[in-house]
Parts: C-alpha cells; sequence; structure tokens
C-alpha cells in the first residue's frame, strides 16, 4: 500500500510525520536539529528517500542538511553561499542603499530529475543552485543583477526568495517570487530573468502597477499545465494563464483576499486552496475561524471548508510554504499553523483533522507520496 | 593538546561531546584554533565565523581563564593555560531569549 510522507519545518526542528495510504493514523518523529529554526524541507522528486533541509540560528548560521533515508540520518552538506562577484546594494528600509548580505536559506526545491541538483532561495534575495548534493553552492547570479535589483525592498521578515518553480515541460525556465520585489522568470536555464509581474496592483507601493516592487507571497501551479500559474500576493489571489506575462485577479468572494500559501490539488488543475488571513495588520483568520477556501473553478468562485477546523477563538496564521498535498486519490491537502498543529484532509478539504499539535510554530509543509 | 567547549547546538552539530581536544601547529591564538577546529569538523564551518571573511559571528562569544576573547585580535596568543591544556577555550552563544 502506498504511503505519505509529511516534512514539517518549524521554529524550533524538524518534524517528519508518516502514515500508510489511509491517512488515518500518523506517527511522529521529531524534533530533528531541535532548537534550530527549520525554513523547509523538501525531498527530491526522482528519489523520495533523498530530502535536503535548510537549518538556520540566528546565533551559529546557516546548515543545509542531507538525508538519503527519508529522513531518518542526516549529514551536513555545504553552507557557503557567497555571492557572485561584488554584490553591490539594494534598497533598505530606510531609503538607503544596503550591500546584499546572505542571511539564511528560506527554501529549497530539488530537481524535476536529478536527486543531485537542488535550488536554494535564500534571503537577501538570490537564487543559488547545487549540483552535488548540497555539497557546494553557485548563484544563477542573472537574477539580482537584474537592472531592477539595485531598487528591490526588503518586506517586513526580510528579502526572501521564497517560491522555486521548475517547469516540468521546459527545463530551461524557471519561475521564482521574492518579497518584496515580485515575479522573476528565466527561460534560458537562469542566466538571464525579467520580471513578469504585469496585471499585479499592490495599493502599498508608490506606483500600484509597477513593474517590480510587488510583496508575492506565493505562486503555485498544477504539473500538467506549467503556464497556469496561481499567485497569493500580499493582498489579491491572481491567476496567469500564459506563465506570468500577464496576471488577472481571481479573489472573486472570498471574505479576505490576504493570505500566504495558495496550492493545487493534485488531480484537478483548476482547484485551488487559500487560507484567507484577515489582513496584514491582522494575521489571523477572520472572525477567529480558521477557514480553508476552495476554489474548483479556478478562482472567483470559492467555497469556505471548515469541518474540523476550529471555528471559533482561532488566531493562528499559516505561512506560505505550509500548505502542500499529496497525490493520492483523493488528494490530500495538508497546512501547518503558527499555533504548532498540522491539519490534514484525505477528501480534498471536505474534512480535516489534526494529524499533529502542539509543535513548534509551523514554517513551512511538504508532502511526499511513496509507492 | 588545546580542549575546547562547544555549546549545545554545536556539539549536536558536530556530534561531539562537550569537550572537544585539537591539536595546534604553532602558537594558540583564536585563528590557529579555530582553523584546527574546523579543520576535524568541516560542518561548524561558517558557524562561529562566516565564510570568506573569517570574522565572529555577532551571537558568538569565546571566552578563556574568566576573560572575554571575542574583540581580540585573530592572531593574538590565547592565554597560556589554554594553549597547554590547563583551561578550556569556551565557544560561547550569547545569552538570548526564543
Amino acid at each position: 500500500m502506498s504511503g505519505v510522507r509529511v516534512l514539517v519545518g518549524t521554529r524550533k526542528g524538524a518534524f517528519v510525520l508518516t502514515s500508510d495510504g489511509t491517512r488515518r493514523r500518523w506517527a511522529v518523529s521529531g524534533p530533528h536539529f531541535a532548537g534550530w529554526e527549520i525554513y523547509h524541507l523538501k525531498g527530491s522528486p526522482v528519489a523520495p528517500n533523498r530530502l535536503y533541509a535548510s537549518q538556520t540560528s540566528g546565533w551559529f548560521g546557516q546548515v543545509v542538511q542531507r538525508s538519503d533515508d527519508g529522513g531518518t540520518t542526516w549529514e551536513a552538506v555545504g553552507n557557503e553561499f557567497a555571492y557572485d562577484g561584488v554584490p553591490g546594494t539594494h534598497m533598505w528600509y530606510d531609503g538607503t542603499q544596503h550591500p546584499w548580505q546572505f542571511a539564511r536559506v528560506w527554501h529549497l526545491e530539488p530537481s524535476l530529475t536529478d536527486p543531485d541538483v537542488v535550488y536554494a532561495g535564500v534571503e537577501d534575495a538570490a537564487l543559488f543552485r547545487s549540483a552535488d548534493g548540497g555539497r557546494t553552492w553557485q548563484e544563477l547570479s542573472g537574477l539580482r543583477r537584474h537592472a531592477t535589483g539595485s531598487s528591490w525592498q526588503p518586506g517586513a521578515g526580510g528579502m526572501c526568495l521564497h517560491t522555486i518553480l521548475l517547469d516540468p515541460s521546459d527545463p530551461q525556465r524557471i519561475t521564482i517570487a521574492i518579497s518584496a520585489a515580485g515575479a522573476f522568470r528565466t527561460d534560458d536555464g537562469g542566466t538571464t530573468w525579467r520580471p513578469v509581474n504585469r496585471g499585479l496592483r499592490s495599493q502599498g507601493i508608490p506606483d500600484p502597477a509597477a513593474e517590480v516592487g510587488h510583496c508575492v507571497h506565493r505562486i503555485a501551479r498544477h504539473p500538467s499545465r506549467p503556464g497556469v500559474l496561481f499567485m497569493q500576493k500580499h493582498w489579491d489571489v491572481m491567476r496567469s494563464d500564459d506563465a506570468g506575462d500577464s496576471w488577472h485577479e481571481v479573489s472573486g468572494n472570498l471574505p479576505t483576499d490576504f493570505g500566504f500559501p495558495i496550492d493545487v490539488h493534485a488531480h484537478e488543475p483548476e482547484t485551488i486552496y487559500v487560507v484567507p488571513i484577515t489582513s496584514d495588520s491582522h494575521h489571523f483568520p477572520p472572525e477567529g475561524k480558521l477557514r480553508v477556501y476552495r476554489s474548483r473553478t479556478g478562482g472567483n468562485e470559492w467555497e469556505p471548508l471548515t469541518k474540523g477546523l476550529p471555528q471559533q477563538d482561532c488566531y493562528v496564521n499559516v505561512l506560505r510554504d505550509a500548505m502542500a498535498v499529496d497525490s493520492l486519490d483523493p488528494c490530500g491537502v495538508y497546512f501547518g499553523t503558527t499555533g504548532g498543529q498540522v491539519y490534514a484532509s484525505a477528501d480534498a478539504g471536505g474534512n480535516w483533522t489534526a494529524i499533529v499539535r502542539d509543535l513548534p510554530a509551523v514554517l513551512s509543509v511538504e508532502v511526499q507520496t511513496l509507492p | 593538546m588545546i580542549r575546547v567547549v562547544l555549546p549545545q547546538h554545536l556539539r549536536t552539530l558536530a556530534r561531539v561531546g562537550e569537550e572537544v581536544q585539537l591539536q595546534v601547529t604553532g602558537p594558540a591564538t583564536l585563528q590557529s584554533v579555530l582553523d584546527a577546529l574546523e579543520a576535524g569538523y568541516p560542518m561548524l564551518r561558517g558557524t562561529i565565523r562566516g565564510h570568506g571573511t573569517q570574522r565572529r559571528r555577532p551571537f558568538v562569544r569565546f571566552f578563556a581563564c574568566e576573560q572575554d576573547l571575542s574583540h581580540e585580535p585573530p592572531d593574538a596568543p590565547l592565554p597560556d593555560a589554554v594553549a597547554s591544556g590547563a583551561e578550556p577555550f569556551l565557544v560561547v552563544g550569547a545569552m538570548a531569549g526564543g
């Protein structure tokens, strides 16, 4: 019988949750790297027992861990993220220019075809690539050297590159997103990049329709339709049908279109999920009710999913990398909260159960469907 | 033989106990001790001092013989008691909550 492995990164360590294909009973392993912030863990799609983890600390900096047995044992690999050449500067909070300084890895994206190739999205925003299983890292510096780079500014959480979408139909195409610069795409394997933010409107910047400067929170897409992208922006849920060349809003009847994560059903490319959050000043669900919203129409028409989720006195947040889906049938949907719960639905969102609770604040959730 | 005491998180990362012992060639200085530490435990590279810059990370401190050596030049000799192994060299995570 197939199984599911849920990789949970938290403020104080990593946890690995496993279940068989019924998804009824879960075993919890962890904390791995206890006491460290684990921003993200993710497995290789072609070698599922090869996992990468970003382990970070305000005291001791960045460590990248690798496992070759599905998270039972780990090995520290390379942690030198040196910007290519003279790093230059970007805009700082006070309007001055500030040198690019590496802070941490927010997101690790293993290659779709080679378990030794993995991409890292880092703060201050840059994209790195390793071709030796994480031992050494090289910057794809064409992104940071884009003509607009010196105008990029950090969001409140830092200037992080948090989303990396590899295109299953075109190995030369990568789409990334940075808070608060926006989305960028390369069509030549990372040498050159261009902003793909046309159609985004953000009231918090001087020119609401600027080429860059948008606080993109997350982008998701279905692997069968790599040109259709769904975005949760600081405000607004957006959709692109041309790989990011243009965007239109699909917030529709959501109670609020502020939020962080967004994901797509494994078998229905027009079914998408978001977790509406009250506002940028109230990072908790509206009315104290934790509701996932699902659209089966690719946006605009949304329905609340509440069964099994707390519907009173709930004031957690769900962060941008903390939602994922499995590929079983029916599709499983998972998300983690800043209150330490990981909720799962084994029926595409109809019913939810906390498969673990009282963990440290959850930073990321990834799911592997195992044979 | 130089004795080095690591903070809990770095012991876990390096898979060592409270204290490690290092053979240092030449004078015992901050730099020579940290070089020997990182040579013996490569997973500690970048966690105590920066790659490239070799500068101490801001929330790491170096103590020995009841002195704060954090701001000493990298090539300044460590106390004789550290060089002889009578006293340990302490790598400390600065106090902070969270």
